[in-house]
């Protein structure tokens, strides 16, 4: 039980410095890699806990594939070296106290509501819990993924194809001036607007008209 | 030290929750931090719903988190499509520039 805590103070001190990190520091760059190192530290508890699946899914889906999007963005855009101050002039940081005041109310909520949950006596049945199951978290997830909840998983399918197509469609431009291949100019070419046949005599030479 | 419980992954949700919405009130300055604000909100949603589906022993929230991931990779391309078209368009992505909606 003490490996637990050390792993879990250690792991969630992590991922809280890098989520203050990533808002605070002023190079867009390392806001992005503090985001990358917080999710990682995210899916080591998730793994820790017994979550093993999603853990992996986020170090694929988060590490993977969104971070890589953020920097990919980051880096075209040039704005890298746009500074990220909070506090630049005096006009720009009226709503600093505002901000501080609505969050600071929002984590006193969240803690006064865990603070003040009462659970039932008998709901940690050690029975149904998931670690005594028989079968891995992988394969527990696959059996309800695919029966119960596969229009759902279908649904999230559709989802990715709109957020997919939707990105094309935003970022997709039409260039000018810029030689490019017409395909249905190809394809609809025919042999008698290429080539011409004629009959010529001989000795006579051929004489085009242009 | 007392044992790790449902409290504790709770209260790491709603620090990090909080961190999120401090990000997205204070900046003004880049909106790729927004987004990532965005980004860490999500995670602390899920890191609510995973803990409760272990502690509880329901497998559900574990499903309910694999959705929300989909939803917030799909967030991510959209939002950054719409970034990098703004960009194209006007020059800049500061916040405090970007007021033409103004009404």
């Amino acid at each position: 039980m003490i490996a637990h805590s050390i792993f879990f103070y250690t792991f969630s001190i992590i991922a809280i410095v890098s989520a203050i990190m990533v808002t605070a520091s002023k190079n867009t760059v390392h806001s992005v890699f503090f985001l990358i190192l917080d999710f990682i530290s995210i899916s080591c508890l998730f793994i820790m806990i017994g979550a093993e699946f999603l853990g992996m899914i986020m170090l694929i889906v988060y590490v993977g594939a969104v971070a890589v999007l953020f920097l990919f963005v980051v880096m075209m855009l040039n704005v890298a070296q746009q500074k990220n101050q909070w506090f630049s002039s005096e006009e720009s940081s009226k709503h600093i106290p505002v901000g501080l005041i609505i969050s600071t109310l929002i984590f006193v909520e969240l803690i006064i509501v865990v603070g003040g949950w009462k659970y039932k006596p008998d709901l940690f049945d050690i029975n149904n819990s998931l670690e005594f199951a028989k079968v891995s978290n992988t394969h527990s997830l696959g059996q309800v993924l695919y029966t119960d909840y596969i229009h759902v998983f279908q649904i999230s399918g559709m989802i990715l194809l709109v957020a997919m197509i939707g990105a094309i469609v935003l970022t997709f431009r039409k260039r000018v001036g810029v030689k490019t291949q017409s395909y249905i100019k190809q394809i609809s070419r025919e042999r008698s607007d290429g080539v011409k046949v004629l009959n010529v005599e001989s000795n006579k030479g051929v004489k085009i008209d242009d | 030290m007392t044992e790790i419980g449902l409290g504790h992954y709770l209260t790491l949700g709603a620090i990090i929750f909080s961190i999120g919405i401090i990000g997205i009130f204070l900046n003004r300055k880049n909106i790729i931090v927004i987004l990532m604000s965005i980004e860490l909100i999500l995670l602390a949603v899920n890191i609510n719903l995973v803990s409760f589906s272990i502690f509880l022993g329901d497998l559900t929230g574990q499903v309910f988190t694999l959705f929300i991931l989909t939803v917030a990779a799909a967030e991510a391309a959209i939002g950054l499509a719409i970034i990098v078209v703004y960009y194209r368009n006007s020059g800049t992505i500061r916040v405090e520039h970007i007021d033409e909606l103004k009404g």
